[in-house]
């Protein structure tokens, strides 16, 4: 039994139902994140963890005991929103204290509390303003100040840095991890963004359509993902999904692959239960880092394959350049350094980190490797 | 936005601006002029207005209309003036308007944070109360105010104005507080506060503006109502419109023009005043939310 149980729960607006069976434990002092498109169901759940919304069927257990029909104020957690939500007619000092004082805390402890927060969050400064008279960074910081001060069992996170603009949101991003490293709370967070979900989280579990799609860590969600969805959704640029034929070549499992001439190449698998599928078609995934020039392959892979393919776009990004390719009728990515000799139009030679691909079942979409 | 006007008025030329001026000055002194008849005459005696100019100033000043209005004016059949009346008013005003403004206050924060099945069915039937004419309701009115033993008081006209006036009062502050983020009500949830101290504790504090324009609307409508105070409530229960009926009508041989122009006058007064006090927060709360910051 886990700090934060979620057994089968369940949840229905009329007879649509909106959340299935969603199962998840979360251990004391985990940050686990909720991530998936809009729509999926993750806020749904986390306003049910909250008690802000009902539980239809099933149990969310804190600390093994059983929260369902709990008051939000007994639950002993806390919720940053996205808009932050901080009074806008009280003081700072007394937006982080409101809480303490619904609860009954004297005021001696409130000030206390409220003092070593805001020197945590460094928002001393601020103490004595109004909502209104803050930037978006220092409002996220209050927001964050008023779930700290309660000490609560469990940190719920709604979206919170999705109105911050790009650079504050990768600052506070390190914040919150460096805060979770500090405190060791317990943290639920939904985020539609899946490089916050990558970064923060020490398990993931990717939603949609109502269902958890896959739950682990983010080195399994993104090197074996359970299905094309949690493929293509995490990662950016997206995993390549190409359509491929599995062969025997001298008793190896090889994926078949056609390329921008139809011809087609041979891409041997690493793992031997692929022999099952030969004579069949698949889903290849290949991650765009796994496409590389020569010299830039992975050293340590023991299964680099060689491609040569024609180069249709490609884009410098700095760091990076991103190069378009045509495999299975459909564009490629491949993730190259930025000082490969790419051109538009030019034969290249690619190399395909074979140990990283993954298939999947055409028919049902799930992963059959690795 | 300033920016934008201004670029507009540099934009227009002289003479249209001076012909906007020119005509906005006629209509106001148009709107005016009633005002400044009643003021110059109830300031006169009375053998000036009868014997000739109305639109003239006073050649001898005097304020022994408003006394008389104030104190000694024949009302009905007593000669006590507007003063009781006025009273009688200010009783009916000050309940109705604040019973009114919390009740709306009360419902507007249920009908948008505490929403039920049946919800917008409850508000639109409360809408009725803001279109029936006042004439529908006077006998069933008159029926209630007689089984509560109420009827020719005071305290029946603040009731009939309460349940008249809740329809709109509802109106404001539901509009106003569909608005209002509705994660802040969440969030207080979570902080532990209950119904009652997160409506005052949290969204009363940001009604400023939506309560200044009800106050004024429900003060406006209810001083300035005939029917129902003639209905209700004659006699020495009357309202200050009806004892002005009433001044106008009781003459003892000579119309007393210069007093029924300061009684006039007087019952204007506190409408007036209320709008000079307040009328910047009406604009303001009735733009409340169409523009953003």
């Amino acid at each position: 039994m886990g700090f934060l149980d979620i057994k089968e729960a369940t949840k229905s607006y009329g007879a649509v139902e909106v959340l299935h069976g969603v199962d998840v434990s979360v251990q004391e002092g985990e940050f686990l994140v909720l991530v998936g498109p809009s729509g999926c169901g993750k806020s749904t759940l986390l306003n049910m963890i909250a008690g802000l919304e009902e539980i239809t069927t099933g149990e969310i257990a804190i600390k093994g005991q059983r929260m369902n029909g709990v008051h939000p104020s007994k639950r002993n957690i806390a919720m940053v929103f996205q808009s932050y939500a901080l009074y806008p007619n009280m003081t700072v000092a007394k937006n982080i204290t409101f809480g303490l004082e619904m609860h009954g805390t004297p005021k001696a402890d409130r000030e206390k509390a409220m003092n070593d927060v805001a020197e945590l969050l460094q928002i001393t400064p601020l103490l004595d303003r109004k909502p209104g008279a803050l930037s978006g960074g220092q409002r996220q910081r209050v927001a964050m100040g008023r779930a700290l001060v309660r000490n609560p069992d469990v940190f719920l996170f709604d979206e919170p840095l999705s109105n911050l603009d790009a650079k504050l949101r990768v600052d506070m991003r390190t914040e919150i991890k460096k805060l979770h490293q500090k405190l060791g709370t317990t943290i639920v967070y939904v985020t539609h963004d899946q490089i916050e979900a990558m970064t923060l989280s020490t398990r993931i579990a990717v939603m949609n359509g109502g269902y958890v799609q896959q739950l682990g860590t983010p080195q399994e969600i993104y090197d074996t993902p359970s299905n094309i969805f949690v493929a293509t959704f995490m990662g950016s640029p997206a995993m390549n999904v190409v359509p491929a034929k599995v062969a025997d070549e001298n008793g190896r499992p090889v994926a078949h692959v056609s390329l921008h001439d139809g011809s087609v190449t041979s891409l041997p698998f690493s793992q031997a239960n692929m022999m099952d599928w030969v004579g069949k078609d698949i889903l290849l995934g290949i991650r765009p880092e796994t496409i590389t020039d020569e010299d830039g392959a992975d050293r340590k892979s023991g299964n680099i394959a060689q491609m040569t393919n024609q180069i249709v776009v490609t884009e410098p990004a700095g760091s990076d350049t991103f190069v378009t390719m045509t495999m299975g009728g459909k564009d490629v990515i491949a993730r190259m350094r930025s000082d490969a000799d790419v051109r538009p139009g030019a034969e290249f030679t690619f190399a395909v980190n074979m140990e990283k691909a993954v298939a999947f079942d055409p028919r049902t979409e799930a992963r059959i490797a690795p | 936005m300033s920016v934008a006007s201004q670029d507009n008025a540099m934009r227009t030329g002289r003479a249209a601006r001076v012909f906007i001026y020119v005509f906005l000055l006629v209509f106001a002194l148009f709107y005016l002029l009633p005002f400044f008849i009643m003021l110059v005459n109830s300031v006169k005696p009375l053998g000036e207005i009868t014997g000739g100019n109305m639109i003239a100033l006073p050649k001898v000043w005097t304020i022994e209309p408003w006394l008389s209005a104030w104190s000694t004016a024949q009302i009905g059949v007593e000669p006590t003036g507007l003063r009781p009346y006025f009273w009688n008013s200010i009783r009916m005003v000050v309940p109705a308007v604040i019973i009114c403004t919390i009740i709306g206050a009360l419902n507007g924060y249920i009908l948008t944070k505490w929403r039920f099945r049946g919800d917008t069915l409850v508000f639109g039937l409360m809408l009725f109360s803001c279109f029936i004419p006042f004439q529908i309701v006077l006998i069933p009115m008159a029926r209630i105010l007689g089984i509560l033993d109420i009827s020719g008081t005071t305290s029946g006209l603040v009731l009939v104005h309460v349940v008249y006036g809740i329809g709109f009062s509802t109106l404001y502050f539901r509009n106003y507080y569909a608005a209002f983020p509705t994660e802040l009500v969440r969030a207080a949830q979570i902080d532990g506060a209950g119904f009652f101290q997160i409506f005052y504790r949290i969204l009363l504090p940001s009604s400023g503006p939506i309560a200044v324009v009800c106050v004024i609307w429900l003060f406006t409508n209810i001083w300035n109502d005939f029917l129902f105070g003639a209905s209700f409530a004659s006699g020495g229960a009357a309202p200050m419109t009806v004892a002005l009926n009433n001044l106008v009508n009781s003459s003892t041989g000579v119309r007393e023009y210069n007093v029924h122009f300061a009684g006039a006058i007087m019952a204007a007064l506190p409408t007036l005043l209320v709008y000079i006090v307040a009328g910047r927060y009406f604009v303001r709360g009735l733009m409340a939310g169409s523009v953003k910051g």
